[in-house]
């Protein structure tokens, strides 16, 4: 399924998701997944709510581990380890190191709302990275400036609006330098007004090149401009992927027909993960 | 029935043992953070042996009365592990570590209100164990605990008077004491409880002020 993306085939994929399913109980969510990133691609997953887009990402993030199946990063396995020529489960040690390779960007900031901005941005850079304090700053400005709220740096979180304080949580992501960053919905709690600032700056990061992204996304728009790839999944399988032009112009399934007429008339659904919580869907 | 001149000269006596008193309430206190702390984080632990156990012994200290536990440490203790404790000290390890059992859930509603999304940027950062309780969970999760805590030292203040039990001489000891050797109990117990009523209700407005101040800074986003 992932094998039909021309442009990349020379590479070894960076994610490699094998046979991945994932359930809460009984209720299955990723059913025997296959999907493989390449170096520094650019993905975009789209979907109805529900569909298993967060837990993509989440599984990635080692936020939820795999019910079955295995998912290499980097050539090596994220959720398990080789000992004495047996496979077993990652530990603690395994998975950080493994993991920061890897970083996100949540749909709502989570911000330290404790911490200034610039400490933010810091901190784990100094207690993760052991990066002295002066050089510690001196990248973080650097990389606020690039997001544009050098001059928030003394500010706490609440003092920001909510496209600033998802700017800080970008730059905070950005600055520990991962191969690969997740997106997941980044703008989906935004003012409408706000969105525009926030995908600005990940597009910017994009066609900087290196980085490989994966970016879930209701902002059609968006996905077709910065994305090399749309995922579209339903129901906890990839229905179909393609690039932009494919997918988006010539949808084959018709799920993905009637979910992009949908979202053609110009309804994204700002509400989605909220209904899923409240459990009315 | 109230005899103004027997008030004046018995107040000095009860005004020196407040220091006492004070200090079994401070003290005891101080103990309580520092063991409901510990409490609160083995109850949550996810392996069983440590928080199985730390949950039986602190739900037992809750549901057996302070002055049982007060009377275990000065007269089981010297027989059965040949420690002896003055009635001071006695007296502020009992409270601390009856008390420990209830700021423990201070602590634990603190932990829990943290959002979850917290623990997951620190996952995400790649931070340890260690240092996302060190630097993310609890540095959230204590200041808004201060209030409930200022009211639990005002609630170990008023509960001193069980210390005199264990020979403790503290206000209500010495009331007593007093009322005893000139048979006028009126003027003695109603000085201690003015005491208590004097020390008690401003810090009470006191913790609620920091409670304002606190609410107020929240919303600033400074807490
Ligand atoms: N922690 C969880 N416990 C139980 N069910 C969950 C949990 N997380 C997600 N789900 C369920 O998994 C399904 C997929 O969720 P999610 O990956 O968030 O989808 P999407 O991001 O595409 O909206 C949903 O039905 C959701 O209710
Ligand atoms: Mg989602």
């Amino acid at each position: 399924m992932s094998q039909n993306i021309q442009t990349f085939t020379s590479d070894e994929p960076i994610v490699r998701y094998k046979n991945i399913t994932k359930s809460f109980g009984e209720h299955t969510v990723l059913k025997e997944l296959d999907l493989d990133i390449l170096p520094g691609e650019k993905v975009a997953l789209i979907g109805p709510s529900g569909s298993g887009k967060t837990t993509i990402a989440r599984l990635l993030m080692t936020l939820e581990s795999p019910t079955s199946g295995t998912i290499e990063v980097d050539g090596e396995m994220l959720w398990h380890m080789h000992k004495r020529g047996r496979l077993i489960s990652a530990n603690e040690k395994h998975l950080h190191r493994v993991r920061s390779k890897i970083g996100m960007v949540f749909q709502h900031f989570n911000l330290f709302p404790h911490m200034t901005i610039l400490r933010n941005v810091t901190e784990a850079l100094i207690h993760v990275l052991k990066i002295p304090k002066a050089e510690a700053n001196h990248r973080a400005l650097e990389i606020l400036e690039r997001v544009g709220l050098r001059d928030h740096t003394n500010h706490y979180p609440s003092q920001l609006s909510g496209g600033q304080k998802q700017r800080v949580a970008i730059a905070r992501a950005l600055v520990m330098q991962p191969r690969i960053m997740l997106f997941d919905e980044v703008t989906s709690a935004l003012d409408p007004e706000l969105v525009g600032e926030v995908l600005d700056v990940i597009k910017a990061i994009a066609s900087e090149g290196d980085m490989t992204m994966i970016l879930i996304t209701h902002e059609m728009d968006f996905a077709r401009d910065v994305a090399d790839r749309i995922i579209f999944t339903d129901g906890g399988v990839i229905v179909e992927q393609g690039t932009p032009a494919e997918l988006f112009e010539n949808p084959k399934s018709a799920r993905l027909q009637s979910f992009l007429s949908r979202f053609m008339k110009g309804q994204p659904d700002r509400s989605a993960d909220d209904r899923v919580a409240a459990g009315t869907e | 029935m109230w005899d103004w001149g027997y008030a004046n000269s018995i107040l000095p006596k009860l005004l020196e043992v407040i220091p006492t008193t004070l200090a079994s309430a401070i003290l005891g206190f101080i103990l309580a953070c520092l063991l409901g702390l510990p409490i609160a984080l083995a109850r949550r632990s996810s392996k069983k042996w440590i928080a199985w156990p730390v949950a039986a012994f602190s739900e037992f200290i809750r549901s057996t009365p302070l002055l049982i536990q007060l009377f275990v440490l000065v007269f089981v203790f010297p027989q059965s592990f040949n420690i002896t404790l003055s009635p001071f000290l006695a007296g502020v390890i009992g409270l601390g570590l009856h008390y420990s059992t209830y700021l423990s859930e201070v602590y634990r509603s603190g932990i829990d209100s943290v959002p979850r999304g917290q623990w997951e940027a620190s996952i995400a950062l790649n931070f340890n164990k260690l240092r996302t309780w060190l630097r993310i969970v609890l540095p959230q999760s204590i200041p808004p605990t201060i209030p409930v805590m200022g009211n639990y030292l005002i609630v170990m203040f008023k509960e001193t008077p069980t210390l005199s039990a264990i020979t403790v001489v503290e206000l209500l000891m010495t009331a007593k004491v007093i009322g005893s050797a000139s048979f006028k109990y009126v003027e003695a117990f109603t000085l201690v409880g003015i005491i208590f009523l004097v020390l008690s209700y401003p810090s009470s407005l006191l913790v609620r002020a920091l409670e304002r101040r606190m609410k107020r800074n929240e919303r600033r986003g400074i807490a």
